[in-house]
Parts: structure tokens; C-alpha cells; sequence
């Protein structure tokens, strides 16, 4: 069983034999680090695909299942391995407070994830106060702020002018995103930029650490 | 010279009823899916009039004597919840006063309350399943019917009676106090919904819908398996989870012909899993749609006119959501482009909607006059279109919701 075979079977969305693959693959010895490199690449093609339109929200939360289990099967070989991933850059996401809403957010943070990016999630109705707290702790490059009702649009701006009364504004790129979020709730909010899914989270904040958002 | 409500209202009636049938009315409709906007506007909070029936009929009428649509919303079956989701400790929603504060909508609390091992058990019978796996989970007054034997089972003297022991089990008593209040509370919605079906009647207003159903796969998603699960089963499970769905299509038909028995026609149907994103074409095809056709089908062949909102966007679904009985629908959408709808579905579905929320709650008059003119010009023409805001305009600016209508008066004359 080779690597070639799980990113095959991980980004056509067949559980089962993807399970096995890894399976097979742990059995034989193989270098755990590989076979996290094959779901990463086989998310790379999920995330292709969603962004292409082939692909909907299903597949990608099958693609996340199948990483997760795949992730907990070679947990125990990668605590013996080093732990030094590459991270692209660190994002902090979260529901505004009012809001309960999570499965957005949810599907956000794993793209980030599997995209190499260092994501703390705050969870669902968070004030601006806890952002900021975050954003000092984590010292991230990007804030992504998720929700999907309209009383969203006042707490995203709370978030924003709180980022801003911190003095943190400048070092960090605010996008929104969820229901009815749009250019003018961009504008209304003081965001940087506005996502309609979870491949324009991930398109953004690579955007942002490259250095191509001013 | 002006009109009496009765006047009013066979006018309102028609405007709406002839655009419906794609007909060409005196001028486009306005109607407004108001929300709790009413409470914001009446300046009383959302946890007031969802459990004092007074203060709701006081905000929703002040507000019809301000806004002149064409139609009015009644909030009672969905929003004056507090007294009886208090008394059966109803676990779905988080509300005003109840996990939300004082002036918040109500939110929905997604879960998997039916475990995808469960299937064959609802399959084999819902309303069993529901009654003693589902309640006890959305129900926390409820909880002790989980321990009852099925009541199928209660056939005669010779099977089945001693299973009424089950009704003395530990908790159950509380199970028939917390029932009666329950009943006490269904019986006063009732009452405040006939009351204010009078009270609007009287103003001149004809009712928006007067039953509710959903499609299939959403009650199955929103409710049993969460959203995630629904999601996961078109993989995992696709068999069970189409066998699910067409169990569930007679409930929400008969759910939905409900409302001929109260004398309604036009019943309500929010979608939420079939939107663009949401699954391709292909899912659409073969776990959405059927069911979903067959209950407007069935609605319709009953004299009902269904009235489905469209959450979210389903541009790409445009070509097969037409096949519909023409002049028998409404189609409400939300993000999709309506312009494009037109186009392609415009000849056989009246179009209603889409004035954005962002441009209703952050715009300004002028900003949201313009969107309306162009919706009237564009999808108003030839008829079969009713101006409407694109989701519940709760939060919208007054002034921004008078915009639309002085819209459809001013530049939405057909003769």
C-alpha cells in the first residue's frame, strides 16, 4: 500500500478504503510523517476541487473525518517522532458573541489546519474583549471572525473598533465571514476582507503572510 | 376617499393572489418577513412578547398601522414560544431570557438528538421513535418516556395492558404535570393566533401563510441527525437516510395539508440543506429534490399554494427547481440571483424577495430604493413577482423598510 493509494482513495471520499490504506501502510512500518503528508495532499485536492465547485460542504467533512481518524491512528507514532511542523502563520477564529452558530467556523478551522496554519479556536459567542486577549497572547497575522446572524454585523464591528482601541488593529488582517456577510457588511464592520467559504479563509491568510494585503 | 378594511383587504388579496398566479396585478406586491422586527420597532423586548401574548399583539399591530404591506405575518405558532418550551424544558432553541439576552432572537441549538444506529428504529416507526427516543432528548420534561414500552404494543386484553405499569415509573407524574402545562400553553397560542388572525382580518391584512411545513431531508437534518450528520450519511449511510426521507414525506405532506382544515391556503416552507454548497447537483438530485417536488406536488394537488424560501443561495439549481406546476408557487429567495431566476423560472414560479439584510440593516433609504427599483423593473415585469426582504428583516432600520414599500408604490404600477 503506498502513499500514492491513500491521497487516491482520501480525495475520491472512500472512507473505508482510505482507513485500510493507513491502516496497511502503519502495519508496514511506514514513516508516519508520510502518511500525514499523503492526507495533506489529498486535502490540497479536496480543497482544489471545493474550490473549483466539484466539491461541496459533504465532501469536505468527509475529508475532515477521514483526516481525523487517520490523524488518531498515528498519534501514537508521532509522539516518539519530533514534533517541529512548519507553521505558515497563526489565525485566531471565532463566533462573535450573539452568535451560536459553529459549523462554519468548524469547516474554517480545518482548512486553516490542514494548510499548515496555527489556528486557536475561541469557540462560539465570544466577546471582543476575549479577541483581544488572543490576539496579544497568540500574536496572530490574521483574525477571522464568523457568524451568521445580523446581529453579527454589530458585534463584528465591536470586535474591530476593540482590535483597534487596543492598539492592535495595525498588526492584524480582520476578515469576516458567514450568512449574510457581504461587501457591505465588510465595509459596515471596518474588516479588511469578507470570505464565502471556508478555501477564501485559507486563500486570504495566505494572502496575508505572503504580504500581498495591505 | 378612503377604504374600508374590507375594501383593503380584497384589495391586498388580489394584488398578492394575482401575482402568485403569474398574473399581472394593479402594482407589485410588497409583503415583509418581519421577524421580531416588530418588537425592535415597538421598542419591547424579544423576551417580552414571546411569553405575554398582549405586549406581541400591542408590537405587531403598531407595527401594521405604520407599514403598509400587503400582506402580515402571524407570529404566534412560531415566536410566542416562551411558556411552553418553559414547560416541557425544550432543549432546541436558545431563546430570550433562556440562553440568549432580553432583546436577541431566538437560536437553534444543532445536535445529533438521533444517532445514525438508530435509523432502522425511526424507519421502522417514527412516531414511536420519536415519542419515546426523540422527546426524552429535545424534552427535558419529557425525559422519563424514554423508559416506556412501545404503546404499539398496547393492542387488547389479551397483549398489551399490563404495559400501562410502564405509566407509574419513577418521574412519570412529572411527565403529566409538565404535559397539562403544556397543553394549557398550546391551547392559549392557539386562542392568540385565532385573535390575532381577527385582529389583522379587521385592519385589513390578509395573512402571509397560515401552515408550515419542511422538505424531508431537512426535518430529518435539522432536527435528527444535525447537519454535519446529514451531511456524513449521504456517504456513510445513503440507503437508510433516503429510506428516512421518504418515511417522513407523508408526515410533512399531511403536516403541510394541515392547513386547509383551518381554512389557510398558502403554507410556509423554509429550506436550509439544499442550498448551493451545501451538497453538488447530484446529492440535490437523488436525496433532496424528489421529496421534496412530491410535497409541492402534493400541496398543490390539494389547492395549496406552497410558499418556499429559499435560505441561503441555489443559483446552480435553478434549471431543476422549476419543475413545478406553473402559477401554483412561490419561490422566496434569499442570496440567489433573482434576476437570473427570472429568466429561467420565471414563467412558471412567482418570484418573491430579495432585498438584501446588509442593505436593510446598514444602508440607507435611497441605497435600498434602488435595489427595489431595479428588482421591480427586472424581475417585477410582465408580474408574478412580490417585493420582500431576502430573510427575516428582525434588526432592519424602519425607515429603510418604508423605503420599500413607497418602492413598490412608486415605481412598481402596472397600468
Amino acid at each position: 500500500m503506498s502513499q500514492q493509494q491513500l491521497i487516491e482513495a482520501m480525495s475520491t471520499i472512500k472512507e473505508q478504503e482510505a482507513l485500510a490504506i493507513a491502516q496497511d501502510m502503519v502495519k508496514q512500518g511506514a514513516d508516519p510523517f508520510a502518511i500525514l503528508e499523503a492526507c495533506k495532499q489529498a486535502m490540497t485536492i479536496v480543497g482544489d476541487n471545493f474550490a473549483k465547485g466539484v466539491y461541496f460542504l459533504p465532501e469536505l467533512v468527509m475529508a475532515g473525518q477521514i483526516l481525523m481518524q487517520i490523524s488518531e491512528l498515528i498519534k501514537p507514532l508521532l509522539k516518539e517522532a519530533s514534533s517541529d511542523k512548519e507553521s505558515l502563520g497563526r489565525v485566531v477564529v471565532g463566533t462573535v458573541e450573539g452568535d451560536i452558530h459553529d459549523i462554519g467556523k468548524d469547516i474554517v478551522v480545518l482548512m486553516l489546519e490542514v494548510n499548515g496554519f496555527e489556528v486557536r479556536d475561541l469557540g462560539i459567542d465570544v466577546p471582543a474583549a476575549k479577541f483581544v486577549e488572543a490576539v496579544r497572547e497568540f500574536d496572530p497575522q490574521v483574525v477571522a471572525l464568523s457568524g451568521f446572524l445580523t446581529v453579527a454585523f454589530d458585534n463584528m464591528k465591536k470586535t474591530v473598533e476593540a482590535l483597534k482601541e487596543a492598539g492592535l488593529r495595525d498588526k492584524v488582517k480582520v476578515q469576516i465571514g458567514g450568512g449574510q456577510i457581504d461587501e457591505e457588511i465588510r465595509r459596515y464592520t471596518g474588516a479588511d476582507d469578507y470570505g464565502l467559504d471556508a478555501m477564501e479563509a485559507v486563500s486570504f491568510a495566505k494572502k496575508v503572510v505572503a504580504g500581498g494585503v495591505q | 376617499m378612503s377604504q374600508s378594511p374590507q375594501e383593503l383587504f380584497a384589495e391586498k388579496e388580489a394584488r398578492v393572489d394575482t401575482a402568485i398566479a403569474l398574473g399581472v396585478p394593479d402594482r407589485v406586491p410588497v409583503t415583509c418577513m418581519t421577524g421580531f422586527f416588530p418588537a425592535y420597532y415597538a421598542k419591547v423586548s424579544l423576551r417580552d412578547v414571546m411569553y405575554d401574548a398582549d405586549k406581541m399583539i400591542a408590537a405587531w399591530t403598531q407595527t401594521l398601522r405604520d407599514f403598509d404591506f400587503d400582506t402580515a405575518d402571524n407570529p404566534f405558532m412560531i415566536r410566542f414560544l416562551g411558556a411552553i418550551m418553559e414547560s416541557l424544558d425544550y432543549k432546541q432553541l436558545k431563546w430570550a431570557g433562556h440562553g440568549v439576552d432580553d432583546m436577541s432572537g431566538y437560536q437553534f441549538v444543532e445536535g445529533e438528538y438521533m444517532k445514525p444506529e438508530e435509523y432502522d428504529e425511526f424507519i421502522f416507526d417514527p412516531t414511536d421513535f420519536m415519542i419515546r427516543r426523540y422527546w426524552p432528548r429535545i424534552f427535558g420534561a419529557l425525559a422519563p418516556l424514554a423508559g416506556l414500552p412501545p404503546l404499539r404494543e398496547i393492542i387488547t386484553y389479551s397483549m398489551g395492558l399490563a404495559n400501562f405499569a410502564a405509566l407509574g415509573a419513577p418521574g412519570m407524574r412529572e411527565v403529566g404535570l409538565a404535559l397539562i402545562k403544556a397543553a394549557d400553553a398550546g391551547q392559549q397560542m392557539g386562542k392568540n393566533a385565532a385573535q390575532f388572525a381577527g385582529v389583522i382580518k379587521e385592519m385589513g391584512f390578509p395573512s402571509t401563510y397560515q401552515g408550515f411545513t419542511q422538505a424531508p431531508f431537512d426535518t430529518l437534518s435539522d432536527y435528527f441527525r444535525g447537519t454535519l450528520g446529514g451531511m456524513m450519511d449521504m456517504f456513510r449511510h445513503p440507503d437508510q437516510l433516503m429510506a428516512a426521507t421518504e418515511k417522513m414525506l407523508p408526515i410533512m405532506l399531511r403536516l403541510g395539508l394541515s392547513t386547509k382544515q383551518r381554512g389557510g391556503t398558502k403554507v410556509f416552507i423554509p429550506l436550509h440543506k439544499g442550498l448551493d454548497g451545501f451538497m453538488s447537483n447530484d446529492q440535490f438530485l437523488r436525496f433532496y429534490w424528489p421529496s421534496l417536488k412530491a410535497l409541492i406536488e402534493g400541496l398543490v394537488a390539494e389547492g395549496l399554494i406552497p410558499v418556499v424560501l429559499w435560505e441561503g443561495e441555489c443559483t446552480s439549481r435553478l434549471e431543476i427547481i422549476g419543475d413545478v406546476p406553473a402559477g401554483k408557487v412561490v419561490y422566496h429567495f434569499e442570496r440567489t440571483d433573482i434576476f437570473k431566476a427570472k429568466e429561467i423560472i420565471g414563467d412558471r414560479v412567482c418570484l418573491k424577495g430579495n432585498v438584501p439584510l446588509s442593505l436593510m440593516v446598514t444602508g440607507g433609504p435611497d441605497d435600498v430604493k434602488a435595489y427595489c427599483k431595479k428588482l421591480i423593473e427586472v424581475v417585477g415585469k410582465g408580474g408574478g413577482f412580490i417585493l420582500d426582504a431576502a430573510a427575516p428583516a428582525d434588526d432592519a432600520k424602519p425607515e429603510n423598510l418604508q423605503a420599500m414599500i413607497q418602492a413598490a408604490k412608486e415605481y412598481g404600477r402596472y397600468a
